[in-house]
């Protein structure tokens, strides 16, 4: 199978570190700022900001993970349906400003159904999002990503895999990859 | 897969806003030929934070009583573009006859003495929850056995899952040959107490039972209800299970069933989680 390396485990240090003082930014001193990590892969992405984060700043910004398997609009059009991930939110994003992170964005349903999932939480001030890696001119959702780490064009043929070297990988690394024709 | 669904529900239905958007194209009837109080209401809150439209039947006010039969009943409720089907039926057997014959899903909520599936998922699953993994566990069901549909499904599953299972009660409620599910027999019921983990009492159903089993309720309250006296003399403390409707001071006497070591009402709550988790995978799939 053809795989092609975007992004390596420098790169991905590098970004993450820039996601931190982009926030700092633009949240000054996370007062009133919440991460929420989107399951299952988004939440591994914060788990990875999240100690850089509170390194940097100084600050612990509280964070959750959401899972929108129940609020997709997938449901009933696929073969089985979708296995549910954990929620675990232990605050209300009423009146907070909520900082989604995803992986990777591709057509923008996931973060719409995160997003229909966060209401159940509260009503949020304001909602940002960030991702690893955001795939150029494939939305179904007219959804864009305030904080990303790289831009790569894509075909619908392709996947973009992201491997975690805490998840069984030798290092942190993002791929193209050939999806396999059935 | 079902309890690990369900232990997502639980999480949803403890939330503020309790409901998720899941099922909000399907239409589910609640088609109950015989009575019942938290099964009922149980799958139509499940259907409800599922966000399906629910119709409820009950034979009680409608056609069946004009002579219809099961099968034209559930087609002409089909028929009005109804997707699943929740069925509770006096005679066993009935939501199996049925899934053969109409073109949905149906989901059993108790079929006569046979039975009761969901009971015994929910059952399972809040074993789970208090104890952990359900291998090795040891759960005595203790009561009616021959007239409960409780108790035959609560042997299936928590045998599939790998816990021993216990049946005690005067032996004429035990049927006959039961031992061939695999399950430990007993008839004294502080030996029962003893070796298990889980104690699941049943309800003595007198309406199913038209000769005399026992001679009288005081009689067999004195030899198989459960109070607290009778646990305070085990060695260990015990988890006290009850499907409901509770006969206090029958099988289960009030200082029990309102103790520490019952798990009564979390049954309840989990019924509504793991019934979520049923439909939803019931539903999910494109067919």
């Amino acid at each position: 199978m053809q795989k092609r390396l975007v992004l390596d485990q420098q790169q991905i240090g590098i970004i993450l570190r820039r996601f931190c003082h982009q926030l700092i930014e633009n949240h000054d001193n996370f007062e009133n700022t919440v991460l929420l990590g989107l399951q299952p892969r988004g939440s591994i992405l914060m788990d990875h900001l999240a100690p850089i984060l509170e390194e940097i700043s100084g600050v612990k910004v509280p964070f959750g993970y959401l899972d929108a398997t129940f609020h997709r609009d997938d449901f009933r059009r696929r073969d089985f349906p979708l296995k549910a991930n954990e929620t675990k939110i232990n605050f209300l994003v009423e009146g907070k400003k909520v900082i989604l992170v995803d992986d990777v964005l591709y057509k923008g349903r996931s973060v719409r159904a995160a997003m229909d999932a966060m209401i159940a939480f509260g009503r949020p001030q304001k909602v940002e999002l960030m991702v690893l890696v955001d795939r150029k001119l494939t939305r179904d959702y007219p959804i864009m990503p305030d904080y990303y780490g790289i831009r790569v064009n894509t075909l619908d043929s392709q996947y973009v895999v992201v491997e975690w070297a805490n998840q069984g990988q030798t290092e942190n690394a993002v791929w193209i990859t050939e999806k396999v024709k059935s | 897969m079902i309890l690990e669904t369900a232990a997502n529900f639980k999480e949803v239905i403890n939330r503020p806003i309790k409901k998720v958007p899941s099922l909000r194209d399907i239409t589910i009837a609640n088609v109950f030929f015989e009575n019942s109080t938290r099964t009922r209401l149980s799958f139509e809150l499940a259907e409800k934070r599922l966000s399906a439209d629910v119709i409820n039947f009950s034979s009680s006010n409608s056609s069946v009583k004009k002579g219809e039969s099961l099968v034209d009943t559930v087609n002409n409720i089909l028929s009005m573009k109804v997707d699943m089907v929740v069925m509770r039926h006096s005679s066993p057997g009935a939501p199996h006859f049925l899934s053969r014959n109409v073109n949905a899903n149906i989901v059993n909520a108790g079929d006569g003495t046979h039975e009761h599936p969901t009971q015994a998922l929910l059952d399972s699953f809040s074993i789970q929850e208090k104890l952990g993994d359900l291998a090795g566990k040891k759960v005595a069901i203790i009561g009616d056995i021959l007239h409960s549909r409780v108790a035959l499904s609560n042997i299936f599953c928590l045998k599939k899952l790998g816990a021993e299972v216990m049946v005690c009660g005067p032996i004429t409620l035990l049927p006959k040959h039961i031992e061939s599910l695999g399950v430990k027999v007993e008839l004294d019921v502080k030996k029962a107490l003893q070796w298990c983990d889980v104690a699941n009492v049943l309800r003595i159903q007198l309406e199913r039972q038209q000769i005399k089993y026992f001679p009288s309720l005081r009689e067999y309250s004195l030899y198989y209800g459960i109070n607290k006296k009778l646990l305070e003399q085990l060695d260990k403390e015990i988890v006290i299970m009850h499907p409901g409707p509770i006969n206090r001071g029958v099988e289960l006497a009030s200082d029990v069933a309102d103790s520490e070591h019952s798990i009564i009402l979390e049954q309840v709550q989990n019924g509504v989680a793991v019934r979520m988790a049923v439909l939803y995978l019931l539903a999910g799939s494109r067919n």
